[in-house]
């Protein structure tokens, strides 16, 4: 056989298994093959089964109706796996094996997926470039030495460079949005309680969401389709119906209104950013859909909140890291509250230090009213905007990021400037709805430029057919890196 | 400045977290820059607004009692630094 099998989308491996015109062993194989010529320059694994661990369970045959059956799937290394190590990118979970699997990993296994390995991250999602990663930096498969974007940067480095069919990573602020884009591949970001969290290790728990990273729109609806339901496991996911996401994917724009946020056409936006998503608006409306212009007038306040309510949440979860039941601990501590200290000043790198400091601060006496109480306060306000453009619109569609991806080291030491480059899309987790982003162009350096497209509380169909009436009639998703 | 090289300790303190001194000066640094900018909330008057905790609104979720299976003891302990007969062991806490 002469054809190449690791670019092949989920829907194009999957029919092709169906058909028997290839096997799952094949598939695998060619995908490990591609992984082992390629991770030595992207490095978006942290772990990669062996090819007999990652073989389907011949066993334990999967319906042949499912779609995922034998499909080779890359998991961010913050969704627990049974008995696969799960880090989180950090030092303190580098030992860690669960011992049990996710709600979605248990979906997935309940199709035949086949799970290839665990992507880079930044430390337990903590960043938007996989920089804050313990295990080192992922890089940008258009650009190696370009970051990927984060946190699922490993996710969407894998997708990218077909070293897995598709991928699943969270998103918390934008952390699989963000990467998708600075990627050129598909990332969509669920409604919150769309997907049960249960197995997500946990950084903010009213903002995290998993969903898949992918190379079309159309795998996006078969990876959401498989996880996305009620879990009793995890009380807040919604027990609302789940719609035949592939059914949706009509092409079909006419009578949809597009709302454009003025104000995600921020100061000092790289211009063929600008350019590229001006173009797509043209294109949806030449194509049938009409365009509003709309306002998201708290927009400016999003990064301020966001980083009180994330660092806040994240100070209390991450309060479980004290080396007692599991994970690393330090060693020659002679007292508990010693030992405490020492594994955490030892086991959390400085990104994860900063916002458990950032939010053991705006929790702590005398500052809660000033900080997290006003934080949640503001985020009603940014939550009541979308409502309200939603009231004029089907969708609102944006840039993805207001910048192409940054250079390796160019905001490591500027945290605020890194906070602030997640703009576009930290709003979103704040108001819970869905959001995609696709690909809509190249920069003149060659970089890919994401494309955002946004619904109301559970409209992933209306977002997933928007998102796919633009990608047949474009090329975009189909550009591969050359590596 | 919003915050002091006091002020941090004391959260490093609050958050179990050894700092050395050299990452006391950069936090206090970063954490001041960060915090004058979140001062932006304030330009906002929120007096009347209610506080989102969770977007979309669920109620108390209840099950009910049952007994189920959970991860056996041996697996439980097997991801602890240290155990000792079953249980989990510290250093001395007193």
């Amino acid at each position: 056989m002469t054809m190449k099998l690791h670019p092949l989308t989920l829907h194009q491996a999957s029919e092709m298994l169906q058909k028997g015109e290839m096997t799952s062993e094949e598939l695998c194989r060619a995908v490990l093959r591609r992984i082992e010529a390629v991770e030595p320059k992207i490095h978006s694994y942290v772990t990669v089964m062996e090819k007999d661990e990652s073989a389907p369970d011949s066993g334990n045959a999967p319906s042949n109706d499912s779609l995922l059956a034998g499909i080779p799937l890359a998991v961010k290394d913050n969704i627990v796996t049974l008995g696969i190590r799960t880090t989180c990118a950090s030092r303190i979970l580098s030992n860690f094996v669960p011992p049990y699997d996710a709600t979605v990993i248990s979906r997935l296994k309940e199709k035949g997926a086949v799970l290839l390995g665990k992507t880079n991250l930044d430390e337990f999602a903590m960043g938007s470039s996989t920089e804050t990663s313990a295990v080192g930096t992922t890089r940008n498969p258009w650009n190696l030495a370009c970051i990927p974007g984060g946190s699922s940067g490993g996710s969407a480095a894998a997708v990218a460079a077909d070293a897995c069919i598709a991928a699943l990573g969270s998103d918390t602020g934008g952390s699989i949005r963000q990467p998708a884009a600075h990627c050129g591949v598909v990332g969509l970001k669920p409604t919150y309680g769309r997907v049960s969290r249960f197995g997500l290790v946990a950084f903010a728990s009213s903002l995290d969401q998993i969903g898949p990273l992918t190379k079309d729109v159309e795998d996006a609806a078969l990876l959401l389709q498989v996880i996305a339901g009620y879990d009793p496991k995890d009380s807040t996911s919604l027990d609302v119906p789940v719609p035949d996401y592939r059914a949706a994917l009509t092409g079909e724009l006419s009578g949809k209104t597009v709302g454009v946020p003025k104000e995600y056409f921020v100061e000092g936006m790289q211009p063929e950013v600008e350019a590229a998503v001006r173009e797509a608006l043209a294109f949806l409306e030449k194509e049938g859909a009409t365009i509003v212009e709309v306002s998201l007038p708290h927009t400016e306040y999003a990064v301020a909140t966001y980083y009180i309510l994330a660092t806040a949440e994240a100070s209390s979860n991450l309060a479980r890291y004290d080396g007692v039941k599991y994970g690393y601990r330090a060693e020659g501590a002679e007292e508990l509250i010693e030992m405490y200290r020492k594994t955490r000043a030892e086991g959390f790198g400085k990104e994860v230090k900063r916002r458990i400091m950032l939010g053991t601060y705006a929790l702590s006496s005398g500052y809660y009213d000033a900080y997290y109480r006003k934080a949640q306060q503001v985020r009603t306000l940014i939550r009541q905007d979308f409502d309200r453009a939603f009231e004029k619109c089907d969708v609102l569609v944006t840039p993805t990021s207001p910048t192409t991806a940054f250079r390796i080291g160019e905001k490591v030491d500027d945290p605020l400037q890194m906070y602030l480059s997640d703009i576009l899309t930290l709003a979103v987790n704040l108001a819970g709805i869905p959001g995609i982003s696709i690909p809509c162009g190249f920069d003149d350096s060659g970089l890919p430029i994401g494309l955002q497209v946004l619904g109301k509380h559970f409209e992933e169909a209306t977002i997933l057919n928007v998102a796919y009436a633009y990608e047949q009639r474009t090329d975009w998703h189909k550009m591969r890196p050359a590596l | 400045m919003k915050i002091s090289r006091n002020e941090v300790e004391h959260v490093a303190d609050l958050a179990r977290l050894e700092l050395s001194g050299e990452e006391v000066d950069q936090f206090t640094g970063q954490l001041d820059a960060i915090l004058s900018y979140i001062d932006k909330l304030n330009e906002l008057d929120t007096a009347d607004v209610e506080p989102t905790a969770h977007v979309i609104h669920v109620g108390n979720v209840i099950r009910e009692d049952r007994v189920c299976d959970s991860i056996p003891l041996k697996e439980t302990l097997s991801n602890a630094p240290e155990t000792d007969e079953g249980f989990f062991k510290v250093p001395k806490i007193i």
